[in-house]
């Protein structure tokens, strides 16, 4: 099968890949980009552990194609942090405790991070909302939304 | 058991330049290739196995896909590449179809609205989707592209079984063209699933009334069900109910029954049949009152 060579930006950088065409942005963000921070779940859209922004808006990166992404703009957990510095959100979650294995944290922060730009200060209900798609098995979710409701302030 | 290894089956990313070419390749390739447009539905049943292609068909960004407007002449078109956030959003849709925005916030999850399409959502004919059964009360038409040319196709005659249509190989769904809402029309869609947003439904009720002065009762009321049937459909006999006579709470518990005599649902990892009859009963009534309690305002 012939690879497909697209250019697309990724956490402000430009990159240019070669993927297989079956292969998921969730894939090549992990294997060719080695961007580990963002997981694979459930495969299934689901969990919510592979949350990436593109263009702005959170997707579930197992359930899109890479050769679809050309002249996207991607922003993984690893790109919430600007030289050096955590982001508001970053910050909350750990200071609320929101953190236990850290596996949902990644997609969770993405949520997040989007949920308060379109909505900077959303009400408990709002917030449960916009992480339904975010599943935790470790925190119970409630100092994650504790740490949202922080970061909001 | 669901294999939730991230990759998918090896299969070639198709992009045609028009309508045209995307039918001829789909048709040429009838069987190993279908068109796609969020994906959602499809890479999960290509991952199960379910679905087994050669050729995954890009129909993002063909002539009329990306379209979403509302003309007040002739209504709401909504483009296949339109997702389901894009349409609750819409202050349109929100001003004159809000119960279109209410059924399409209902679907999973915001990153998964971002994907999914209303669209797929009827293209993949699940009796449990959400945002079918509003469509088709308020009449939609679908636009589609084939070898032989554009045609129409109401959603009422759309549907033939679970995940399968009319739709014939070559055929790319372009748009849903909603008409004018009649005027004075409330809706709203009660979703019952096994947690409290997220979930696919167990049963799901789509209801709208309007006055009018067709109806012996003064108003006529519409009613789609969804996850009670091998497809998603409208109960002609509730509906029948609620036109003759003038509408109290006793007519309306009428109706919310008739629809539990006419539904043949099954058991499933998410409910018992016995379980939805009951339920659509009682989401029934629910849904009836409160279109009723505005109407009657």
């Amino acid at each position: 099968m012939t690879l497909k060579t697209i250019t697309l930006t990724v956490n402000d950088l430009v990159e240019t890949v070669d993927v297989p065409q079956n292969m998921t942005l969730l894939q090549m963000i992990r294997e060719k980009l080695s961007l580990t921070g963002t997981k694979n779940g459930c495969a299934a859209g689901e969990c919510g552990a592979c949350t990436v922004l593109m263009n702005g808006e959170p997707v579930n990166s197992c359930m899109v194609l890479a050769a679809e992404c050309e002249g996207a703009n991607i922003v993984t957990v690893e790109g919430l942090a600007k030289a050096g510095k955590l982001s508001t959100l970053q910050d909350t979650i750990i200071e609320a405790g929101g953190v236990q294995c850290g596996f949902c944290t990644p997609g969770m922060l993405i949520s997040a991070t989007a949920l308060l730009k379109r909505n900077p200060n959303p009400t408990d209900s709002e917030i449960r909302s916009a992480i339904v798609g975010n599943l935790c098995r470790c925190t119970g979710y409630v100092r994650i939304v504790d740490a949202i409701k922080m970061a909001a302030k | 058991m669901i294999n939730p290894h991230p990759g998918l089956p090896e299969l070639q990313y198709v992009k045609p330049a028009t309508l045209q070419e995307a039918s001829k390749f789909l048709a040429d390739n009838a069987g190993v290739a279908k068109p796609y447009s969020g994906g959602t539905d499809s890479f999960v049943r290509l991952r199960d196995g379910i679905l087994k292609l050669d050729y995954l068909v890009d129909i993002k960004g063909l002539e009329g896909t990306k379209e979403l407007s509302f003309d007040p002449q002739k209504g709401l078109t909504i483009g296949a590449a339109i997702t389901m956030n894009q349409v609750a959003r819409h202050p349109d849709v929100i001003k004159h179809y809000p119960n279109l925005a209410e059924a399409a916030e209902s679907v999973a999850s915001y990153q998964l609205r971002n994907r999914a399409t209303i669209i797929g959502n009827i293209c993949n004919a699940s009796p449990a989707g959400d945002t079918i059964g509003t469509c088709m009360i308020l009449d939609g038409v679908l636009k589609v592209h084939g070898v032989d040319g554009v045609r129409e196709v109401p959603l009422n005659s759309f549907f033939l079984a679970p995940g399968r249509t009319v739709l014939k190989p070559g055929d790319v769904v372009v748009a849903v063209q909603l008409p004018l809402p009649p005027k004075g029309l409330v809706g709203t869609y009660k979703k019952l699933g096994r947690n409290r947003i997220g979930d696919l439904s167990i049963v799901a009720v789509a209801v709208l009334g309007y006055p009018t002065p067709d109806s012996a009762s003064g108003y006529r009321f519409r009613i789609a069900l969804a996850s009670v049937a091998p497809v998603p459909f409208e109960s002609f006999k509730a509906e029948g109910v609620l036109s003759g006579n003038k509408i109290t709470p006793e007519l309306i518990d009428e109706a919310a029954g008739a629809t539990m005599d006419s539904v043949t649902p099954i058991d499933d990892v998410r409910g018992s049949a016995r379980y939805r009859k009951q339920m659509v009963k009682n989401l029934t009534r629910e849904a009836l009152t409160e279109v009723w309690t505005k109407l009657s305002k």
